[in-house]
């Protein structure tokens, strides 16, 4: 190919697989000489894993930076047949205009346990530096979750497995695939009896078809799939209640009344950040009208979709299909079964909700929580039915993922085979079962009985380390793919960048299975699509799904259907676990196991930005602990102890708890939540990893280890003993009580319709204080921010968005500990009402970027000053460190480098940078800037059209994150603005106003939507 | 020879044993400088004074070179340790001046044998309280962008920051006091050079001394400069805590934005002053055998002023107090409680103890003259004063506007390391100016003979 | 002036009052290069011998005047005309905050004057003067107090000098040797 200069070609994407090559045969070349033998022999004698993190990294870089060159050279000038030119599609911009110093964009989709979000990468000269939501695509609606955004640290996290391994030692794919083609010979005799392929949840269509081609091949082969995170009683309730595996989509914006049975449909579900606007459009007060809907919740462990309900009932697992059974029978669904007696607070509460159903037929939705038994699936679709909801607000769809199966049972099947060495080639693609599949099963145990197994992931884990062979993955960004969303429209994915260590796709892989193994994903794709189009030019509609981010149209269309009879299935009792009756000594629990906010099933364990993110509601980092209720705490006698340094904001003491179930022990920390449902703990998983990377390995404890196939998310009579022992957890922020302060502003829409002032009608308020100066002029740009405490769900998105955007660093526990986290943005958490159900607030805390900004007044060298358009900038080159300006923060927003931070050695970091933020130095204050990055550029792009910056073009990222557009940023001179609309709205207000700081980032009251009958009984 | 009522607080105490005469308090006192034995406590206090100086240095070392983050501070609490400690030194650094300079002008003879070591101490006072500024920066290689100077940066200091008032006033402070002290010291530098036999020590003496030879002429200048010196000193000394606590309570945190702060800071600072020399001269008076010239007498007047401005103090806190209750504020009030009751509440009623009530016991007549007495009490309050320090500058930080970004916050051991670093460069620096220069002024001890005689003709 | 034999004459006497005595009955002689020299001020002495008043204070204001307005203009300088910054929102001139640094270096320069003043009147540093010469001048600085009148008072005679010297009182009288 001659085009040198083809920005496809900067973008090291137009030689991919040449590229690929060449680079690994080079490797093989080093890989034979003496001097990496010893490389290898100096940095460590055996063992794999480390030899990725003892590797010099800068050597291994340059090299391969320099095979690709290499690569790009041959491609122009070998004779040989030139490789397939894979053009990826830029989304807005032509790569013509590809202009150094100004970011490309490209769109392509996130796959988080299989099912596929649309995002926009941000590429600088070909690094692919921030992921933004798509705004078209349905799943994204232009916003992103905090996954997302650290997914493009992930990418280049200098522990990513860079070899292939054979036992241990470094090999070579050619050495890889000759082994696998001697073992699927063998396979073909027995028509593939020993072959098994492991997956994860799998919606990509070419995937799908290449399995599909491959059971083809070996009919007697089986395909598996296990997902440690994600569950499957969704669609075995449809089953019972259908007869089919159907999909249930929701459209929350027309539901007036929401019932949530343990549903957490606003952080764990493919459509959450669809959900989350849905449901949060339909509570903007004002703006709209003042009517809202209004959420129940029924849960046992605080999820943050409680914390943003209007009504809780917290009770333990056991009780919630029990509970489901009741409310199904109010809703007049057919149930023979007879009704057990429920307490009085509860027939009140069932009441009044039951009558605020029967008053919205057709306007509700029952929504059932993805871990709850197929039973309670089965009744929320029969609730659903008999309240008329489907067609509204309910929808069912063909299933998304390909060949729905209850994961359990097949990974139960497939560790049968292996110990019955019905297994002999194995096949795991990503995932890492070894972890995530519970002890119980000794899966790792197991292996070692196949006579080749081989490990597809992104790191050399806990799997990869029991696997024969370990092959490197290719990250998403390096990946062609596709992937559908959770409605099922398909995202055609394309790399943003050539695999930084070589990766390769499964598709690829699967590929070499079937007997092609120099197919790259590009064709594998391409072919599938070209094969599925029927229209003329494909090219063009190629070109058009690469350039939208998803292929219009691919959604699947709702199907009719009619439920079956619930008598049919409503008396088939959920499978639970019989281990042992409830023991009073050692207090016996039941048991809640739940993916972690952050790092999910621990597949983002070793992403430092995760990991340092406070989880939602005990806004703990870096561990998981076991969440109990303060009664349950009391009677176990468990307490806490704040620590002397950073505690309250850093450091706290926990009691640790032995854990013992089905007499696997192991110990964890014990945290107090209020509104945790009584006599029931529940634990994150993800933690305990042995084989995570720098970042992750050893941090917090293995909930897996006491989990079995059937209690995967649930289980009865855990023993929880106290130990003595205490626990330095991280926690940024412990005081969760207000103390009198009105931080939230908070009422019921019931106050605001009769007076909508009602909440800013304070002395504050009334008069502005009086001051000696005048007030500065500020003609030209006023930039400020509304943000609406109503619309925030606290998911963190913005956080994460704050933190990827400017270059924020990680800091570790130790650090955490002592109070010194980085994070510009925070979202704090208050509590209000009795401590077993409070009502919960989340706040955005960026800075205010206050008028009369104390922090200015006192920097004795003037390193934090005003900007014409009134920003608090920060100079961070002129601070010497003083620390003055943070206490005089009455935010508390200001970040301080009391170490050096940031990380300027890993090289595979530095890519990772975003050009235009200043990577901050140790000993300089940092603190929001509003991303004047951002807007300086839209400002220079406005100058160069000569016009005025249009409101809404600049998005700060917490702005462009929020799924929920809490987050609203502009020019408070321009009263068309949107900022300005808002900040007019009777609701707005200041934070600590009082203190004359007049603030530009306000807030928008919080209101709830309680029902009276509940509310005031 | 008893002192006449003329004397203030007139009693039978008297400023100067009988019996001496010129020579014999030239001799006595020069002595202690150019006896060519030195005696071995002074070894010992040496020494333990250099060791610990070995200490800060090696703290400040790892400071600079691996960052600020050493010390405990945080979000919200980013002062700690380093600023307390500040605070603490610049307030004993008060006594000095204000017994040379106040004391001269209000003509107080009794200043006369306790003026020069106590501004010697403010000086080494002064010296240790620089470091910590200094130290606690993030980055203290760039601590001269506080000074105006022409930069290519174009960027100057920005005068609005307190902080920036620190530094003129501490350094003005520094240098005038420097000043005074060594004026005071040119005639007993000459009378060193005439005294030395030793080459060495005589030409060192005769530098210092730069040939003052005592002419009428000369002393008449020099009195009225010293006069005027004593002048300026005097609003100056009163200015710098002032200026110290304008850090505070410029400040919008509750618990430091207060109005009491200036006086109240200046008080403070005079008492712990004061104390301060109380723990010096007491013991150093018994081991050079002073107690003829440092008498009873001074020991009361001290313990007397120790005990007004202990009073002012405590007015202070009952104001700090009642100001809390009475604006109604939210913040305050919550402060104020939190200081009471608080995760740090004993610290502040430690404090309670140590400065208010303890020093009641001055109230008894005996006690003001009992040595060993006010060496306690004089501990107490130097303990006191910086718990105060602490609680001012911490506690107030740790709870304040948003209860989202509360803290605890605790010194590390390089925040102790300074501390007791500090220490004993005060005392390393003491014991060598004691054994390097006149600890007692003594043209004015001849002055005061020459007086006492002509009371008793 | 002519380079002459002797600086002076030097008479000792043991009391500050016998000083004060001699150094009146001296300047009432009709001697007016005399110099008077004790181990402390002794009150009235420099004006027995004819100095009246001192230039310091002068020199003082001066030092004042220069540190205060120049204290004011360095920060107005500052904020208002080299380099205007908004500083949270508070004025350019925002003179009430700049009183502190105005306050602090006037005290400094009128002290530096004062310090350096006195030193420059006094003609110090001078490490050598014709009166060290004397041997018994040493106890100058202990207990012993001194009359020098100079060679070059045009009314010095050494005899006649040497005895209204010793008529005044002197407990010995030296020649100072220039």
């Amino acid at each position: 190919m001659s085009n040198g200069m083809d920005p496809a070609g900067l973008l090291g994407i137009g030689q991919q697989s040449a590229g690929g090559r060449e680079y690994w045969r080079s490797l093989e070349e080093l890989a034979g000489t003496e001097a990496f033998k010893d490389l290898i022999g100096n940095h460590l004698p055996r063992h794999a894993a480390a030899f990725t993190s003892a590797m010099d990294r800068r050597e291994f870089l340059t090299l391969m930076g320099a095979s690709l060159a290499l690569a790009g050279i041959s491609g122009c000038l070998s004779p040989a047949p030139a490789p397939p030119d894979e053009k990826i599609v830029p989304y807005v911009n032509q790569p013509e205009a590809l202009v150094p110093g100004k970011p490309l964009y490209f769109a392509t989709a996130i796959p988080v346990e299989g099912y596929g979000r649309g995002v926009l990468v941000e590429s600088h000269m070909g690094r692919p530096t921030k992921v933004e939501g798509n705004p078209q695509h349905p799943a994204s609606l232009g916003a992103t979750d905090a996954v997302t955004q650290a997914s493009v640290l992930e990418l280049y996290d200098p522990d990513r497995s860079r070899v292939i391994t054979n036992a241990g030692r470094v090999a070579t794919w050619d050495a890889f695939f000759s082994a696998l083609n001697v073992e699927l010979e063998s396979q073909r005799v027995t028509q593939g009896a020993g072959l098994r392929i492991l997956t994860e949840t799998v919606t990509s269509p070419t995937l799908a078809a290449q399995l599909q081609e491959i059971l083809r091949i070996f009919p007697k082969a089986k395909w598996h799939q296990f997902d440690g995170g994600g569950g499957d009683y969704a669609h075995q309730g449809a089953r019972m209640a259908f007869g089919q595996p159907f999909e249930t989509l929701y459209r929350l914006e027309e539901a007036d009344v929401i019932v949530s049975l343990d549903a957490d449909f606003l952080l764990r579900s493919p459509a959450s950040l669809r959900y989350a606007r849905e449901f949060i459009n339909r509570r903007r007060i004002p703006g709209g009208s003042d009517e809202a809907n209004r959420l129940y919740m029924i849960e046992s462990t605080f999820s943050l979709t409680g914390s943003n309900a209007d009504h809780r009932l917290a009770i333990a697992p056991s009780a919630i299909p029990q509970l489901a059974r009741t409310l199904a029978a109010r809703v007049s669904v057919q149930i023979s079964a007879e009704q057990p007696a429920i307490s009085p607070a509860q027939e009140k509460w069932l009441g009044a909700l039951v009558k605020d159903l029967q008053a919205h037929r057709g306007r509700s939705a029952i929504m059932p929580g993805e871990y709850q038994p197929a039973i309670v699936h089965a009744l929320a679709h029969a609730m659903n039915d008999a309240l008329g909801n489907i067609g509204k607000t309910v929808f069912y769809t063909d299933p998304v993922a390909v060949n729905p199966t209850n994961h359990a049972e097949s990974f139960r099947e497939l560790v049968r085979d292996l110990e019955e060495n019905a297994a002999q080639v194995l096949i795991i693609l990503g995932g890492n079962p070894a972890y995530t599949a519970p002890a119980e099963l000794d899966f790792a145990g197991h292996l070692v009985t196949s006579n080749f197994n081989v490990h597809l992931s992104l790191y050399e884990d806990e799997t990869s380390a029991v696997c024969h062979w370990h092959i490197p993955q290719a990250h998403y960004l390096e990946s062609w793919s596709d992937v559908r969303a959770y409605d099922g429209t398909v995202t055609i994915m394309q790399p943003l960048i050539a695999p930084l260590y070589g990766g390769r796709t499964a598709h690829e892989i699967l590929a070499a299975v079937a007997g092609q193994a120099e197919r790259a994903s590009y064709e594998i794709v391409h072919d599938y699509w070209r094969g599925q189009n029927k229209a003329k030019n494909f090219d063009a509609a190629w070109r058009t799904a690469l350039h939208d981010g998803f292929i219009a149209g691919s959604a699947l269309s709702p199907r009719n259907v009619k439920a079956k009879p619930a008598t049919s299935f409503e008396t088939s009792e959920p499978k639970r676990a019989s281990s042992g009756a409830a023991t009073k000594n050692p207090p016996s629990l039941e048991v809640i196991y739940r993916p972690d906010p952050s790092i999910i099933d621990g597949r983002f364990a070793n992403n430092g930005w995760l990991q340092e993110l406070p989880k939602p509601l005990t806004k703990l980092t870096w561990d998981n602990a076991v969440l109990m209720s303060p009664a349950t705490a009391t009677r176990l006698g468990l307490t806490y102890r704040v620590g002397g340094s950073g505690g309250e904001h850093g450091t706290i003491y926990a009691d640790v708890v032995e854990l013992e179930y089905d007499g696997r022990r192991t110990r964890g920390p014990a945290w107090i939540v209020a509104g945790h449902a009584d006599d029931c703990v529940t634990i994150h998983l993800g933690y305990g990893r042995r084989r995570a990377g720098r970042v992750g390995t050893n941090l917090g404890f293995n909930a897996n280890i006491l989990r079995t196939l059937d209690t995967l998310w649930h289980g009865a009579s855990i023993a929880v003993r106290k130990t003595g022992a205490q626990y330095a957890l991280a926690c940024t922020q412990f005081h969760h009580l207000m103390e009198g302060r009105d931080l939230v502003r908070a009422g019921t829409i019931e106050q605001y319709r009769k007076n909508p002032k009602f909440l800013i009608e304070r002395e504050s308020e009334k008069e502005a204080p009086g001051t000696l100066y005048p007030g500065y002029k500020y003609d030209g740009y006023a930039w400020g921010m509304s943000i609406d405490v109503n619309a925030c769900i606290g998911c963190n998105a913005c956080v994460a968005a704050c933190h990827a955007e400017n270059n924020g660093p990680v800091v570790g526990k130790q650090e955490v500990l002592r109070g010194r986290e980085m994070h510009w943005i925070r979202i704090d958490r208050y509590h209000r009402g009795e401590p077993n159900n409070p009502e919960t607030y989340h706040q955005p805390v960026p800075c205010m970027q206050c008028e009369n900004a104390p922090c200015e007044l006192v920097c004795p060298v003037g390193a934090t000053t005003h900007s014409q358009d009134g920003l608090n900038d920060m100079v961070y080159n002129r601070c010497v460190g003083t620390r003055y300006c943070s206490n005089n923060c009455p935010y508390k927003v200001r970040r301080f480098n009391f170490f050096l931070y940031s990380d300027f050695k890993t090289e595979s970091l530095k890519p990772l940078r975003n050009p235009d933020v200043t990577v901050r130095s140790r000993g300089v204050m940092e603190k929001c800037t509003y991303c004047v990055q951002r807007i300086n550029q839209a400002k220079i792009a406005a100058e160069k059209e000569d016009r005025v910056v249009r409101d809404g073009e600049i998005e700060p990222a917490c702005q462009q994150a929020c799924p929920t557009r809490a987050i609203i940023f502009g020019n408070i001179n321009d009263p068309q603005s949107r900022v300005t609309q808002l900040k007019t709205q009777p609701l707005s207000y200041g934070l600590l106003t009082e203190l004359n700081t007049r603030p530009r980032t306000t807030y928008q009251a919080k209101l709830r939507n309680p029902n009276p009958e509940i509310e005031n009984g | 020879m008893a002192s006449k009522p003329s004397d203030p607080g007139g009693d039978a105490l008297p400023l100067l044993e009988p019996g001496h005469t010129f020579g014999s308090i030239t001799d006595k006192i020069s002595s202690i400088v150019l006896t060519g034995r030195t005696p071995l406590f002074w070894y010992i206090s040496f020494g333990i004074g250099f060791t610990l100086v070995l200490v800060l240095l090696f703290c400040i070392t790892a400071l600079v070179s691996v960052g600020v983050g050493l010390f405990g501070v945080m979000i919200p609490v980013a002062w700690g340790f380093a600023i307390v400690n500040f605070v603490w030194w610049i307030g004993i650094g008060h006594a000095g001046t204000l017994i040379s300079a106040i004391l001269l002008l209000l003509r107080q003879k009794w200043r006369q044998s306790i003026n020069r070591f106590a501004e010697a101490m403010t000086l080494f006072a002064v010296a240790c309280a620089g470091i910590f500024p200094l130290i606690h920066l993030g980055r203290p290689w760039f601590f001269y962008w506080l000074f105006p100077y022409p930069s290519t940066m174009g960027v100057q200091p920005q005068f609005r920051s307190p902080l920036v008032w620190d530094v003129f006033a501490v350094s003005t402070y520094f240098t005038v006091s420097l000043l005074f002290w060594f004026l005071g010291l040119i005639p007993d530098l000459a009378t060193l050079r005439d005294r030395a036999t030793r080459r060495m020590p005589r030409f060192i003496y005769g530098m210092l001394a730069m040939g003052w030879r005592g002419s009428a002429i000369h002393w008449h200048r020099y009195e009225m400069a010293y006069l005027l010196l004593a002048g300026l000193a005097t609003p100056l000394v009163v200015s710098v805590h002032t200026v110290v606590s304008f850090d505070f309570a410029v400040a919008l945190v509750p618990g430091w934005h207060s109005t009491i702060f200036p006086p109240y800071f200046v008080a403070g600072a005079i008492y712990s002053g004061f104390a301060m020399v109380l723990t010096i001269a007491i013991p150093l008076r018994r081991l050079y055998g002073l107690e003829d010239f440092i008498t009873l007498r001074h020991l009361k007047n001290m313990a007397i002023v120790m005990l007004a401005t202990g009073m002012i103090v405590a007015y202070g806190y009952l104001m700090e107090t009642f100001m809390a209750w009475y604006s109604g504020d939210l913040f305050e009030k919550y402060m104020m409680m939190n200081r009471m009751f608080g995760p740090y509440g004993w610290m502040y009623w430690i404090l309670i103890l140590f400065n208010i009530l303890i020093p009641q016991a001055l109230w008894i007549r005996r006690l003001q003259t009992k040595p060993w007495v006010l060496f306690l009490i004089a501990i107490a309050v130097n303990i006191g004063m910086w718990l105060e320090r602490y609680v001012i500058v911490v506690v107030s930080l740790h709870r304040d506007f948003m209860p989202s970004a509360w803290g605890m916050y605790s010194g590390t051991v390089f925040d102790y390391g300074v501390l007791v670093g500090t220490i004993g460069l005060f005392v390393a620096l003491l014991f060598l100016f004691i054994r390097l220069l006149p600890m007692i002024s003594i043209f004015e001890m001849r002055e005061l003979v020459h007086e006492e005689e002509g009371r008793s003709q | 002036m002519a380079k002459l034999p002797i600086y002076g004459l030097m008479a000792e006497f043991d009391s500050p009052e016998a000083l004060l005595e001699a150094a009146r009955r001296a300047f009432a002689a009709g001697f007016r290069k005399i110099d008077a020299y004790s181990p402390f001020p002794v009150d009235g002495l420099a004006e027995a011998i004819g100095f009246h008043h001192t230039r310091v204070p002068l020199i003082v204001l001066i030092g004042g005047i220069i540190g205060c307005l120049g204290g004011f203009y360095l920060q107005y300088w500052v904020a208002v005309i080299d380099y205007p910054i908004n500083i949270g929102g508070r004025p350019f001139n925002s003179w009430p905050s700049f009183i502190p640094v105005t306050f602090e270096l006037t005290i400094l320069i009128a002290s530096l004057f004062a310090f350096f003043g006195v030193l420059a009147l006094n003609r110090l540093p001078m490490p050598y003067h014709p009166v060290f010469n004397v041997e018994r001048f040493q106890l100058a600085s202990r207990n012993r107090f001194f009359l020098c009148i100079e060679a070059v008072d045009r009314n010095f005679e050494p005899e006649r000098t040497r005895r209204f010297l010793d008529e005044i009182g002197s407990l010995g009288t030296y020649e100072v040797e220039s």
